[in-house]
């Protein structure tokens, strides 16, 4: 990697500046710098503040074990474009504490919520540090490696009972409930007294009473089954009549639990689970988590899989913005109607996904240098079709429909608007970021794979409201189109692969942050490998989930049905929320 | 079933009545009835609920069977299609959405995750399988299933409703319908069928003395507590 003059500027000014506190990370494969965690805060202001790293794209936790020490990571980024700053701290592994970004970089909250969950790592000073994925009261922090599930077999695959004989063994028939569970001993389920989400409640009512008329406030619950929270989202709500005071966000209702089972995956094991995160873009999701473990390994696919991969990922962005615009419709009471226009596009476009990689909806198309099979010719004729006739065509007509409706405008003009400065702030990212005037994208932002030749505009907007989002989403897909053009026109023959496809793929000791810009926003992957098969750790730094953080600042003072609106322009998808 | 299959006599109606008469059994027109309308609760846990969707959409449309309205309240729905992966975090609501649907009820495990776990079976927040706490009329394989797989499961379900006679239905048997126990969130998932169990190898696991299982799984069980 090539160093420029501004990056060497910081490193000799960080070094001078704080220094013992900051050391550059020496270990082979790493990255960035480590930093003592008293002098955390201290480096993040100057960063942000002098250096204008006000992105912060990712923080997460790595543990060490058996070393005696946990990590966080952090992924640093400029909200002008170019490549990422990393830095790391350490906290012994017995008493894990950093101090959180909150203050600084209120992204941090779910963020930090999540490595407090899942790793066990406190983070002082977070303003509501409770867990977020998994329950209050809930037995320990999967992802630390000591950490071992009810239908725990082997540290990593292939399990030596299937692979090679292919043996299989029933996990249940191993456990004493015959189930998913276990208990710590002498527990006894009679004097168990079960979370009453009295944190939960208890937090709310952060928002200082602005209004004239002073009405009881009364607690709602939206979900975890409720037909507007597309799926299985909780929202406890603070209601002032009708208007949102106070709001939280509660997930996990649908965690998989994508990474401790990714870490027991050898690497291609992954490339079908990332299907499942976003499973409304699976082609995307194969394109970031490829991205990450090439870095690692460093290959580079044929251009014709370059390709390939730009095209698949662009048609997803259209289905996908087609499909969040008809629910959002949806959410506006427009029951199924609009619905009904986007799903018949997608449809089209599963056809396609259908042929080239066998499966509508579960693609696993990807793999670590090129793509699984080539594209036939008379599917790109398909393609082609589509793309210069059909689909440009549905749009103009879902425009004339939707864009100068009245009633569309007036629910959404000036409703859920966030600043810019917010949504820097807030680390929100894709449409939601760009409508609030940002016009940051990763494709641009920091080129990957072939985008630096491609011909497109970054959509953005002005408001920040719903409607400009609708709006980014609409010029989006123009956009998509007009890439799709040129990827048709120049397409190169050759092959699809680098090398011969391997089942066990050989990646260096390191880490690497892949990231790609998802329908939804920045969708990365954040891979540490220790030279072994499966990866150390595997973290997805997943747009839906992050851009949530948001969700209070937009819905303070909202009425009910423009809060499920704004939720619905979120985009949120539930498998890449909770993971 | 069309009309004629409705009636089991079209021979003994005399003609100018045949169109206004059938002839036919009690348990015939009512499974008739119930099983042309049968309406899901509108529901979708995983990524199958989004093929869900597109089943309801308009290219496969399964309006065609009597399933048009997809209802939001359980106390409306007949029939939950559990339309993705079950976490525990997430099955004391489906056991209780299960609990307040009005009988008669059935259920669908729609996909590999429904049916047993599916790819994220071994995850520690996953329940292996709706099965383990409500039952289930129909299994439909895939991850996802098609909607051609997902219209197949719901004309079978129509089949199992033919087979259904009056005299042995469960809602018209004596004596009340139990509830489900809805499941605890301790420690772990907690079914509360299965509290003496859970209490009674906690306690043994403290005296060492392994009273269910080899001993391997009993030392597999404490590695679990580790933390
Ligand atoms: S069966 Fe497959 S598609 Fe369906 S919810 Fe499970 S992982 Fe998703």
């Amino acid at each position: 990697m090539t160093t420029s003059w501004i990056e060497t500027q910081l490193t000799e000014y960080l070094l001078e500046r704080f220094g013992e506190a900051v050391q550059p990370d020496s270990r082979p494969g790493y990255l960035g710098f480590l930093v003592a965690r008293n002098k955390l805060l201290e480096v993040c202001r100057s960063l942000r503040d002098e250096f204008g790293f006000d992105y912060l794209s990712s923080v997460t936790g790595v543990d060490y074990h058996p070393e005696p020490f946990m990590e966080v990571v952090y992924h640093f980024y400029k909200s002008t474009g170019g490549s990422a700053l990393v830095m790391k701290t350490q906290a012994p592994r017995d008493n894990p504490t950093v101090p959180s970004l909150c203050s600084l970089y209120p992204g941090a909250d779910f963020q930090e919520r999540e490595a407090w969950d899942l790793l066990g790592i406190r983070f002082e000073g977070h303003p509501d540090l409770r867990r977020i994925l998994m329950w209050e009261g809930f037995a320990g922090h999967p992802l630390r490696k000591d950490w071992r599930e009810p239908f725990f077999e082997e540290d990593a695959k292939p399990f030596k009972s299937r692979w090679p004989e292919g043996h299989f063994i029933r996990v249940e028939d191993n456990n004493p409930y015959k189930n998913n569970v276990s208990y710590p001993p002498d527990f006894d389920p009679g004097k168990w007294v079960p979370d009453k989400d009295e944190l939960l409640y208890g937090g709310l009512q952060s928002f200082e009473e602005d209004s004239e008329i002073k009405t009881e406030r009364i607690v709602v619950n939206l979900g975890p089954q409720h037909p507007s929270t597309h799926g299985v989202f909780r929202m406890v709500v603070l209601l002032e009549g009708e208007r949102v005071v106070d709001l939280k966000p509660v997930m996990g209702y649908l965690h998989r639990n994508h990474e401790k089972i990714g870490e027991r995956n050898t690497y291609l094991q992954n490339m079908p689970f990332t299907d499942r995160l976003d499973y409304i873009c699976s082609m995307s999701n194969n394109f970031g988590y490829a991205l990450a473990v090439e870095k690692l390994m460093g290959i580079q696919p044929p251009e014709r899989a370059e390709y390939i991969r730009v095209m698949m990922a662009e048609l997803t962005r259209f289905l996908n913005h087609m499909f969040s615009i008809g629910f959002l419709l949806n959410d506006l009471g427009a029951f199924f109607t609009p619905s009904l226009y986007a799903i018949e596009e997608r449809e089209l476009i599963l056809d396609i996904f259908e042929e080239v990689a066998g499966s509508r909806m579960m693609c696993n198309y990807f793999r670590f240098g090129g793509v699984a099979r080539d594209v036939p010719e008379q599917v790109l004729d398909k393609i082609k079709t589509l793309v210069h006739d059909r689909l440009p065509r549905k749009l103009d007509e879902f425009e004339r429909y939707l864009t100068h409706n009245e009633i569309l405008r007036s629910r959404c003009e000036g409703v859920g608007v966030l600043t810019p400065e917010q949504a820097i702030a807030l680390s929100v990212a894709g449409p939601v970021l760009r409508a609030s005037g940002v016009p940051y994208d990763v494709r641009r932002a920091d080129p990957y794979s072939i985008y630096e030749r491609l011909e497109f505009d970054v959509a953005y907007g002005i408001h920040g409201d719903i409607y400009d989002r609708y709006l980014v989403r609409i010029e989006e897909m123009r956009q998509s189109l007009r890439i799709l053009r040129q990827v048709l026109k120049d397409i190169p023959n050759g092959p699809v692969m680098a090398g011969k496809p391997q089942f066990q793929v050989r990646v260096p000791p390191g880490e690497a942050y892949g990231r790609v810009e998802g329908p939804k926003g920045e969708l990365g992957f954040y891979v540490v490998s220790n030279g072994k098969p499966n990866p150390w750790r595997y973290h997805v730094r997943a747009p839906s989930f992050i851009n949530l953080t948001s969700l209070k600042t937009m819905a303070h003072g909202a009425k009910v049905a423009d809060l499920v609106a704004i939720l619905g322009s979120i985009d949120i998808v539930l498998g890449e929320v909770d993971r | 079933m069309d009309e004629n299959e409705l009636n089991l006599r079209p021979n003994q109606i005399p003609e100018e009545l045949k169109g206004s008469i059938a002839v036919t059994t009690l348990d015939r027109i009512y499974n008739w009835s119930r099983r042309n309308s049968i309406w899901p609760m509108m529901f979708g846990l995983a990524c199958c609920a989004i093929e869900m969707i597109a089943t309801a959409a308009s290219r496969y449309d399964f309006s065609r069977f009597g399933m048009e309205v997809m209802r939001a309240s359980p106390r409306q729905a007949d029939v939950m299609i559990v339309s993705g992966t079950v976490t525990k975090k997430m099955i004391p609501q489906i056991v209780r959405l299960y609990n307040q649907m009005a009988e008669p009820k059935y259920v669908i495990a729609m996909g590999a995750c429904a049916s047993g776990g599916g790819p994220f079976k071994e995850g520690y927040n996953v329940v292996p399988g709706i099965d383990r706490f409500i039952p289930v009329d129909v299994y439909i394989p895939g991850c996802p299933p098609t909607p051609q797989a997902l219209l197949n499961g719901l004309i079978t379900l129509q089949k199992k409703i033919d087979s259904e006679s009056l005299k042995s239905v469960r809602w018209y048997q004596k004596g009340k319908i139990e509830p489900i126990p809805i499941p605890v969130l301790g420690p772990d998932l907690i079914d509360p069928r299965q509290s003496p169990l859970i209490k009674e190898l906690c306690q043994s696991q403290i005296s060492n003395v392994s009273p269910a299982g080899t001993p391997e799984n009993l030392e597999a069980h404490h590695d679990n507590q580790l933390d």
